[in-house]
């Protein structure tokens, strides 16, 4: 049987207090409990000197100081916080194996023999922690893990093979297992050193396996291997240019070597990403990020695509155009995080053109961080070939119209949830994750059903609904029409911006029919069915949105859906 | 020919044909042509989208007239089966009405606003594209409508212009359409009948016409009603009294 393994064991006395001042900002100085389920379960120096002990209910504690803060408790804030601890202490000696947040334990013979004596060790690594993070650590050494744990209470350093009587002396309440405490004690045995004196094959026959194990334990032969931590890969690529880059093509092309990097090292791990952030820093500070998505699996030529939509949008000082309906606005760009040098973007005067004015200097790094990354298990044809060879056909004429007019103008449509049939479709860009704004699921009570409009302007026509007599008609708050509607006309269409013209937008037409409809050419309604309602996000008053609709025939056979919404009636979709 | 005279001679003709008689149908068929509703069959030459060619739809005098559905019912059965399609400059194309006509979204790419380059955007779109739809920005000028045809010719992708366009091999014309399932104040659209003229060039000189039944779901209506339709019952004659 091996002996048990020279542990160091770093341990950071009452962690989920000092997690909450690392994350939440909560002093730590100051009395602070933590709390989960009712029950504190850490608690800091001045809470304790005040008598708050772990296991006491809230009230109690509170009671017994009225002052303390009070924190939930929240393992992942406390992993989080420890992650840079654990990092500080890989520095300095690798294998680390973290135990639990707080805490985390590695095999002593290295840094003690690196640093000249387990002494220097710990006091080395106790340094490095609180220079790197602010953090007080307490390091005990010992045979196996268990002991090593002990040790760092008192930060003491058992020297080797005195730990049996090292533990000898400790309190039988240490191994943890409270069940088992509160029997042994009544049998008479206090200490670890008496439960290690039973003879083992009588512990494993009367008090089962988990016992054994940490009879085991009391005795100093803790054999189990350290869970050492693989320290993730840093797959992150950047370069650093001398000088800076001031032009779109130099920055292409430093940005295809440096996407080919990424490539290379993500398959070098197995690995391939779906999402991509592209970070640019100038010369001045200024720090653009974005992050792109794509609905398969980003290749190199995808990812320095990429990196030339955004450069050549930021350099030239323009964004992409964003035509079309907000769901094929581009995201807009998030600047740098706190501190960035940038004044606010400025918006554009036209409103589709979102300008964020130019960069005031060149490039002068450019970073790729590979997110959504998953196993790479190679590129899957089609059963017969033929699906990927047109797929990969479709994708280059793409790529190429996307490279001419901007990524957001090649566009694919997504069905989600919705009311209209507007709302229904979601405008994607081509290449990027296919996502509807809005679920299908839960259900739309108030969608209009099947057959859809086969055109849906993206601006609604603004309309005009006269009853037989040539007056308006309207909708009450009942929802009662005050007349049948008898006629219809189209106002011309507002020419939206930035589009060509001849897109076969509904143009008023058919004859004018005599009727007193203010010169403005009137159809006549031949059927009709509505109103029908919806009342969306009425709780939110900005987005709120009540209107009826309406389906109509025309006499010259066209149908359309009409849409009246604060007195204003407008054609939202045309059956064409 | 021993076959086929035993064949002749047991009464079976009009059941058993030659394996080699089936494999050339279907090669030289398949091959070249892409494939469209049973409706639409009899108004293009051939039977299909032949690749190469240009298809256009000429959208009559106003929208509403039924130019949009003839366009998703040429699509859909070729992008059923697998084509890639691409539409070009209809930003207010309905995608749930192309996926109610059987579009597959996944392999159809829009371009809205392909903007003043718009015969260069189409140009690229016919390398890689089965099916490519356009409305042009304005008149085409008849040189670029001949490039464009040689692309898709030389491509064999079929081009589907939208709108006025000289020199297409079949010219796609809704003539009347009518609406039915719509009352005053009751009921909703529910189906409707188009009737569809073709005349080009060539095989397809004689002009032809077909009645399009939509939606082609329509043989099997479905007994749930949408959700308004309660609403449109009931308003109506409450408004009378």
């Amino acid at each position: 049987m091996s002996d048990p393994l020279r542990t160091m064991y770093v341990w950071c006395p009452d962690w989920p207090v000092l997690a909450a001042e690392i994350v939440d900002g909560i002093p730590a100085h100051a009395p602070v409990a933590v709390l989960a389920a009712n029950q504190v379960v850490a608690c800091s120096e001045a809470a304790r000197r005040e008598g708050v002990r772990r296991g006491l209910r809230k009230r109690e504690a509170q009671g017994r100081c009225p002052q303390l803060t009070v924190v939930d408790h929240d393992p992942g804030r406390d992993a989080r916080a420890f992650e840079p601890v654990v990092a500080a202490v890989e520095e300095l000696a690798p294998g680390v194996a973290v135990v639990r947040p707080g805490a985390c334990a590695l095999a002593a013979r290295g840094p003690a023999r690196y640093f000249g004596s387990e002494d220097s060790a710990a006091e080395r690594i106790v340094e490095q922690v609180a220079q790197a993070h602010a953090v007080e650590a307490q390091i005990g050494i010992a045979d196996g893990m268990f002991a090593a744990g002990l040790a760092a209470r008192s930060g003491a350093i058992v020297p080797p093979g005195e730990t049996a009587s090292f533990l000898a002396g400790l309190d039988i309440s240490t191994v943890d297992r409270p069940a088992l405490v509160d029997l042994l004690r009544r049998l008479g045995i206090a200490t670890l050193g008496q439960f290690a004196a039973l003879p083992a094959a009588d512990v494993l026959a009367r008090f089962g396996l988990d016992a054994a194990m940490a009879h085991r334990l009391a005795a100093g032969r803790d054999e189990r291997p350290l869970a050492v931590r693989q320290p993730p890969p840093d797959l992150a690529v950047s370069e650093e240019f001398e000088p800076a880059l001031e032009r779109t093509d130099a920055a292409a092309f430093a940005a295809r070597q440096l996407a080919v990097r990424l490539h290379d090292r993500l398959a070098g791990h197995g690995l391939a990403c779906t999402r991509i952030g592209i970070t640019a820093v100038t010369e001045h500070g200024e720090e653009l990020h974005r992050t792109w998505r794509h609905d398969g699996l980003l290749s190199a030529a995808a990812i320095a695509d990429r990196v030339r939509w955004q450069l050549d949008g930021w350099l030239s000082g323009t964004a992409l155009p964003a035509p079309g309906r907000s769901g094929a606005a581009p995201p807009a760009p998030a600047f740098g995080n706190s501190g960035s040098a940038r004044p606010g973007p400025p918006l554009g005067g036209s409103g589709t053109h979102q300008a964020w004015g130019r960069p005031s200097a060149g490039i002068l790094r450019l970073s790729l961080v590979p997110d959504g990354l998953l196993a790479h298990a190679g590129l899957q044809l089609g059963l017969w070939g033929e699906v990927g060879v047109e797929r990969d056909r479709a994708h280059r004429a793409l790529v190429r119209v996307q490279g001419m007019l901007g990524p957001q103008a090649v566009v694919t449509a997504v069905l989600g949830g919705g009311r209209d049939p507007g709302a229904q479709a979601t405008l994607v860009p081509w290449g990027d994750e296919r996502a509807p704004d809005r679920p299908a699921l839960p259900p739309w009570p108030g969608r209009l059903g099947a057959p859809a409009p086969a055109a849906v302007p993206a601006e609604p026509l603004p309309a005009v609904v006269l009853d037989g007599t040539g007056a308006p008609v309207g909708v009450t708050s009942r929802l009662a029409l005050t007349a049948a509607p008898a006629w219809l006309s189209i106002q011309p269409a507002r020419p939206p911006v930035n589009q060509p013209a001849g897109s076969p937008v509904a143009q008023p037409a058919g004859p004018v029919a005599g009727h007193p409809t203010r010169g403005v050419a009137a159809e006549r309604i031949t059927a009709w069915a509505g109103p029908w309602p919806v009342d969306e996000r009425w709780w939110a008053p900005a987005e709120a949105n009540r209107r009826v609709r309406f389906q109509v025939c025309l006499a010259d056979g066209r149908a359309m859906l009409l849409t009246l919404a604060g007195g204003d009636w407008s054609v939202t979709a045309i059956y064409d | 020919m021993a076959v086929g005279a035993l064949v002749r001679s047991i009464g079976l003709s009009g059941l058993v044909r030659l394996a080699s008689e089936h494999a050339e149908e279907v090669g030289s068929t398949a091959e070249r042509m892409l494939p469209v509703l049973p409706e639409l069959r009899r108004l293009l030459p051939g039977g299909g989208l032949r690749r190469g060619s240009t298809i256009a739809i000429h959208n009559g005098s106003a929208s509403g007239s039924g130019g949009t559905s003839i366009l998703f019912a040429l699509l859909a059965a070729a992008s059923a089966a697998g084509s890639w399609c691409a539409v070009i400059g209809l930003p207010d194309l309905g995608a749930v009405a192309a996926a109610e006509s059987g579009i597959a979204l996944e392999r159809l790419a829009l371009v809205p606003y392909p903007g003043p380059e718009w015969s260069s955007v189409v140009a690229a779109l016919l390398d890689g594209f089965d099916v490519v739809a356009t409305a042009p920005p304005g008149p085409v000028a008849a040189s670029v409508a001949t490039r464009l045809a040689a692309r898709a010719r030389q491509r064999g992708g079929v081009l589907v212009p939208f709108g006025q366009w000289s020199g297409a091999d079949v010219v796609l014309e809704p003539v009347t359409g009518s609406w039915h399932g719509l009352g005053q104040g009751r009921g909703r659209l529910a189906r409707r009948e188009l009737v569809i003229t073709s005349h080009g060039r060539g095989a397809a000189a004689r002009p032809r016409q077909t009645t399009l039944r939509l939606p082609r779901s329509a043989a099997r209506p479905t007994l749930v009603t949408p959700a308004p339709a309660p609403w449109a019952d009931s308003l109506p004659e409450a408004v009378a009294s």
